[in-house]
């Protein structure tokens, strides 16, 4: 499905090569999106990456979700000259864990979001301007259900696997609730099933940043500068939770940025080099991300709660055969393992089948995306033996729940 | 702890663990290795399954033979694991090396309804007469280390695991001693003939019948005679 890749590095030859961002409208006409907030939205379009060939009976392909300000440019460049690979080229290419030479992996835009697909940037087209917060409130849900329709208009019925990290290991679990037969397997790193009151406090503070810019003008801001400064805050805040005490310490220390000694100068707003870094941070952020997509989407994430529409995580994610593979970093302060192996108990207790790790290192909820080579080593046998092995539905043991099973997700409700 | 190529003995003794457990049912195997275990359980016996190993190389090969596998120490407990969230619980030659086998035993009976124990038998007349000619700490062929090497942190023989388990409160359901790798049910004078032996645990409760233990001297560990085994 996508041209013949070129190697973006003749060095590279583990590189999807040039790859480009591409588009789809779905949910027109007669069939518009229903969200979980029952509004209607319709048509939505979806940008969207994929890497590696389609198989004839469609049985390869792999879903990935990105995280909270990722995008659908997983892999690869967009043009030789680009010096920035996809955000998990480590991951998706030729001989990678994601083998491009093996399955056909694609990633999207989530709704709402501001790289290409529909969200509060969007124009509304009821008045030809630009939605703002007058977009529809978007829940993680929703977002999967536009995922699973643009699966389903590729000519997929059945995914390998459904794959994601932090918000994007969120989308997982839902997917394995709301389509429990559509993945073949769920891959749910450094994530939860729902996210702490820490989390929502650190969205909360972020959010409260972007409302506190003069320049927010309650959304209606894309005529104008928009609220630059507290976008550029709530990341510079966002992206202390990502990192770790060990890593920034190891990083930074108590270092200077332009002097060997202390100023004591009160306007001197960077002196430290932590304090350099976190104001880089925040300016590349806001060229590009969308202060409201900012809103809606760290919105969504305090809202996910699995237990919430199912009952128990035991019931949400008890109905798929999929088998899981999770994991954890212990320097996750943001997504700490606690939440992970609260999804790994309820599904042991719902008789599932569970791959879990708590992965060593010190860089923090971004392990994920920066500690690959452990990941790597563990994920690619797991994502092998699932695409070697077809469920053969008439060797499956006709119930699979047993008496304790039952007994344990009745205390939860089953 | 258990290696590389494959162990016809530990193959043997995978056997005698099948033997224990009835077609389709969960199965819950801690420090499973390479998930050898696992797979034979899944593949011929449609079990439902699951490991716990600590050796992250071990991990990968379980993961790449289908295995699910929860990397973690046993001696950290197993709190991922819900009451009774499977059939069987299986421990294979691995309760002498973890630092508090009773803890874990208990915790094994919480996991699973029924636990399947393999020990080694230190009451092995070979061990016995090592130590008695030789003066030194036994090495054998089912036990081939040094005292400052081995795995193993805890010595025990069969009448002091039955001592434990009545300490615990778990009724032995079955007691399979093994010699060779085979399966002796009606060995007599088993601790000092079987390598190791097999034991089929569960909790004692209200409804289960007192334990009928075989007759034996009123403090195992004065017990000389290892008749009644």
């Amino acid at each position: 499905m996508t041209s013949p890749p070129v190697p973006s590095h003749p060095h590279d030859e583990r590189s999807v090569g040039i790859v480009s961002t591409r588009f789809i409208d779905l949910f027109s006409g007669e069939t518009p999106l229903r969200l979980e907030s029952g509004v209607t939205l319709g048509p939505v379009r979806v940008a969207y990456e994929t890497y590696g060939q389609l198989n004839s009976d469609a049985s390869n392909a792999i879903y990935i979700c990105h995280a909270l300000t990722g995008d659908a440019h997983v892999a690869g460049r967009h043009s030789p000259e680009s010096k920035k690979a996809g955000w998990w080229d480590g991951m998706v290419g030729p001989g990678k864990t994601f083998d491009t030479n093996k399955y056909f992996v694609i990633c999207s835009n989530v709704l709402g979001g501001c790289q290409g697909t529909t969200g509060p940037g969007s124009i509304n087209p009821a008045t030809g301007q630009p939605w703002g917060t007058n977009f529809p409130f978007i829940t993680i849900g929703d977002m999967v259900e536009v995922q699973a329709e643009l699966v389903r208009s590729l000519g997929i019925e059945r995914l390998l696997a459904v794959v994601g990290g932090s918000l994007g290991g969120m989308m997982a679990l839902d997917w394995a609730a709301r389509f429990p037969e559509m993945p073949r397997a769920i891959v749910c790193l450094a994530s939860s099933a729902r996210l702490t009151a820490q989390g929502i406090a650190f969205n909360s503070v972020g959010r409260r940043a972007i409302y506190a810019d003069p320049n927010f003008q309650n959304g209606d801001y894309y005529a104008n500068e928009g609220p630059k400064f507290g976008l550029a805050l709530a990341r510079m805040i966002a992206h202390i939770t990502y990192l770790s005490e060990t890593s920034i310490e190891r990083k930074f220390g108590r270092r200077l940025q332009n002097s060997d000694q202390l100023g004591y100068e009160p306007q001197q707003e960077i002196e430290f080099q932590i304090e350099s870094y976190l104001h880089y941070q925040g300016q590349r952020f806001i060229e590009r991300f969308d202060a409201n997509c900012y809103l809606y989407l760290t919105r969504a994430m305090d809202y996910f709660d699995i237990t919430q529409r199912y009952g128990s995580i035991a019931q949400a994610l008890g109905r798929t055969k999929a088998p899981f593979f999770l994991c954890s970093y212990t320097s996750d302060w943001l997504f700490p393992p606690q939440q992970s192996r609260e999804i790994v108990t309820a599904l042991l207790g719902a008789g599932q089948h569970v791959t879990y790790l708590e992965l060593e290192g010190v860089k923090g909820h971004d392990s994920f995306l920066l500690e690959l080579e452990q990941l790597e080593a563990l994920l690619t046998p797991f994502m092998t033996y699932v695409a070697q092995h077809p469920p053969d539905t008439t060797k499956l043991p006709p119930a699979r729940p047993n008496p304790a099973s039952l007994a344990i997700s009745s205390a939860g409700g089953h | 702890m258990r290696f590389l190529l494959p162990d016809p003995a530990a193959s043997l003794i995978d056997r005698i663990i099948m033997d224990q457990i009835p077609q389709g049912g969960r199965v819950l195997d801690l420090g499973c290795g390479d998930g050898r275990l696992l797979c034979r359980l899944r593949d011929e016996m449609a079990a439902s399954i699951q490991g716990v190993e600590r050796d992250p190389r071990q991990v990968i090969t379980a993961i790449s033979k289908g295995v699910p596998v929860l990397q973690a120490d046993l001696d950290q407990g197993l709190d991922e694991i819900p009451d009774h969230a499977f059939d069987f619980a299986v421990l294979s030659q691995t309760l002498q090396q973890v630092i508090q086998p009773e803890a874990l035993l208990k915790e094994m009976l919480r996991a699973a309804r029924k636990a399947i124990v393999v020990v080694p038998n230190f009451g092995h007349w070979r061990i016995r007469l090592q130590i008695l000619l030789n003066g030194r700490a036994p090495i054998t062929s089912e036990l081939p280390y040094d005292w400052y090497n081995t795995p193993n942190l805890h010595f025990l023989t069969m009448i002091d695991f039955r001592a434990l388990t009545e300490r615990l409160k778990l009724r032995i359901v079955r007691e399979l001693p093994i010699v060779g790798g085979v399966a002796k049910p009606d060995l007599s004078l088993a601790n000092l003939r079987a390598d190791s032996a097999l034991f089929v645990l569960e909790q004692m409760t209200e409804e289960s019948a007192p334990i009928t233990m075989p007759e034996r001297a009123e403090n195992p560990r004065e017990m000389e005679t290892d008749s009644a085994v």
